[in-house]
C-alpha cells in the first residue's frame, strides 16, 4: 500500500483520479483522523491531568514564597524604621537633655561666681570703709597733737623772745584766735 | 527533486479496522514524536520543581504564562477552563510545524484533514460550551445589538455564514501556510541542486541557496505565528461562547 500510495504521486502528476496531491488523498483520511485523535487525545490527557497542574503549582508556590518573603521584608523595613526613628527620638532627648544641663551647670557657676564676687566687693568696702575711719580718726588725733605742739612751740618761742613765762591759757586763747583768722 | 514528495503517507505498520485502514503511517509517528516532545518539554523538564528554576524548567514556565495570559486576555477568567485544550493545540501545532521544517521529515500540519479535524474540535468545543454555559441566550451571538430590524434578517445570515466558516478559515490558514512554505522551500533547495549539477551555472547556485536560507527563517517565523493566530483565534470563539451578546 505504501508504495502505491507514492506511485500515485509519482506518476500521476498531470492529474487522473484520486490522489494526484497527498494531502488531498482521502483513502489516508481514516488513519489520520484515528492518530490524530488518539495522539491528540493523549497530549491533551497529559497536558491537563499531569503538565499544567504541576506547573501551576511550581508558579503558585513561588508567588506565594515570593508575596510571604515581601510581605515579612516590608515588615522588618517598618520595623527597622520604627526603631530609627526611636533612636533618633532618644538622641534628640539626650541632646536637648545635655544642652539643659551644661546651661543649668553655667547658671549656677555664673550665680555662684557672681556672688563671690559680691562678697568680696562688700569685704573690701567694709575694709575700705573702717581704713578710712582709722585714717580720720589718725588724722583727727594728729591735729589734736599739732594744736599740744604748736602751743608748746609757742610757749617755748614766747618765752625765749619775751623771756617771760606763758600761762598755757593765753596761748591757747592766742592759736584759736589765729586759727580763726 | 519533487516538491511534493514530502507531503507523502507511507505505512509504517499496516493496520485494518472494520474494513477501515487506519495503518500506523509517518505522519502517525510525527505526531507521536511531537506529543513526546512536548512531554517532555512540559513534564520532565518541570521534574525538578525548583524554586529558582532553571534553564529547561523557565522554558516550560515560559511557555505556560504566555499562553495562559492568552487565553485570560482574549477569552477572560472563565475561559481558564478551557487553558488545556487551547495549550494543547498550540503545542501541538507548533512542534508539528517545527519538526516539519528539519530536512527529511514529515510535518503533520501540511495535511488539510488534520488541520479540518483540529478546527472541528475548537467548532465543537464552542458549540458545546456556548449552549452549556449561556442556554438559548448562545443563540444572541448572531442577533448584534443596536441593528435596525430591517437589516436584521441579513445581519443574521451573515453572522451565521461568518460562523459556520469559522473552522474552514482556521484549519485553511494552517494548512495552506504550511505546505506553501514546504513547497517554496524544496523548489528553492532544488534550485541549488539543479544549478550545481548544469556546469557554468553552478556560479549562481549561491544565491537560490541564500533564498533557502532567508525563507528558511521566514518558515520558522510562520510556524509560531501560524499556531500562536490557531491559539488565538481558539481563545475569540470561546470567547464568543462564554459571552456571546457582543
Amino acid at each position: 500500500m505504501a508504495d502505491e500510495h507514492s506511485t500515485h504521486t509519482e506518476t500521476g502528476h498531470g492529474g487522473g483520479g484520486h490522489g494526484a496531491f497527498p494531502p488531498f488523498q482521502p483513502d489516508a483520511f481514516a488513519s489520520q483522523i484515528v492518530w490524530l485523535a488518539l495522539t491528540f487525545g493523549a497530549l491533551y490527557f497529559l497536558m491537563s491531568r499531569v503538565a499544567l497542574p504541576r506547573v501551576a503549582a511550581i508558579l503558585a508556590e513561588r508567588k506565594d514564597s515570593i508575596g510571604q518573603q515581601l510581605d515579612a521584608a516590608a515588615a522588618m523595613q517598618a520595623k527597622a524604621r520604627d526603631a530609627s526613628d526611636a533612636h533618633d527620638k532618644s538622641i534628640a532627648e539626650a541632646k536637648s537633655k545635655a544642652q539643659a544641663l551644661a546651661q543649668s551647670a553655667r547658671d549656677q557657676l555664673a550665680a555662684q561666681s557672681d556672688a563671690s564676687r559680691k562678697s568680696l566687693e562688700s569685704e573690701l568696702g567694709a575694709k575700705l570703709a573702717t581704713a578710712e575711719a582709722q585714717i580720720a580718726e589718725t588724722t583727727a588725733r594728729a591735729m589734736a597733737n599739732v594744736d599740744a605742739i604748736a602751743s608748746d612751740a609757742a610757749g617755748a618761742i614766747v618765752e625765749r623772745l619775751t623771756g617771760k613765762a606763758t600761762t598755757p591759757d593765753v596761748i591757747a586763747s592766742a592759736i584759736a584766735a589765729a586759727k580763726q583768722a | 527533486m519533487d516538491p511534493i514528495h514530502q507531503f507523502n503517507i507511507s505505512k509504517l505498520i499496516p493496520l485494518q479496522v472494520f474494513g477501515r485502514d487506519i495503518s500506523f503511517t509517518n505522519s502517525s509517528a510525527y505526531m507521536v514524536v511531537a506529543v513526546l516532545i512536548v512531554a517532555l518539554l512540559m513534564i520532565v523538564f518541570v521534574n525538578p520543581r525548583a524554586m529558582v528554576p532553571g534553564r529547561l524548567q523557565s522554558l516550560a514556565e515560559i511557555i505556560y504564562e504566555f499562553i495562559a495570559n492568552m487565553v485570560r486576555e482574549a477569552a477572560g477568567e472563565s475561559g481558564m477552563k478551557f487553558f488545556p485544550l487551547v495549550f494543547s493545540l498550540f503545542m501541538f501545532i507548533l512542534i508539528c510545524n517545527f519538526v516539519g521544517l528539519i530536512p527529511y521529515t514529515f510535518t503533520v500540519t501540511s495535511h488539510i484533514i488534520i488541520t479540518i479535524t483540529l478546527a472541528l474540535i475548537v467548532f465543537a468545543t464552542v458549540i458545546i460550551a456556548g449552549f452549556a454555559t449561556n442556554g438559548l441566550h448562545f443563540l444572541h451571538l448572531f442577533v448584534p445589538s443596536g441593528v435596525p430590524k430591517a437589516v436584521l434578517p441579513v445581519v443574521v445570515a451573515i453572522e451565521i455564514i461568518s460562523f459556520l466558516s469559522r473552522p474552514v478559515s482556521q484549519s485553511i490558514r494552517l494548512f495552506a501556510n504550511m505546505l506553501a512554505g514546504h513547497i517554496t522551500l524544496k523548489v528553492f533547495g532544488g534550485f541549488v541542486v539543479m544549478l550545481l549539477g548544469a556546469g557554468g551555472w553552478a556560479a549562481i547556485s549561491p544565491l537560490p541557496f541564500l533564498m533557502t536560507v532567508c525563507l528558511m527563517a521566514l518558515e520558522m517565523l510562520v510556524a509560531f505565528l501560524q499556531a500562536y493566530v490557531f491559539a488565538i483565534l481558539t481563545c475569540m470563539y470561546l470567547n464568543d461562547a462564554l459571552h456571546p451578546g457582543h
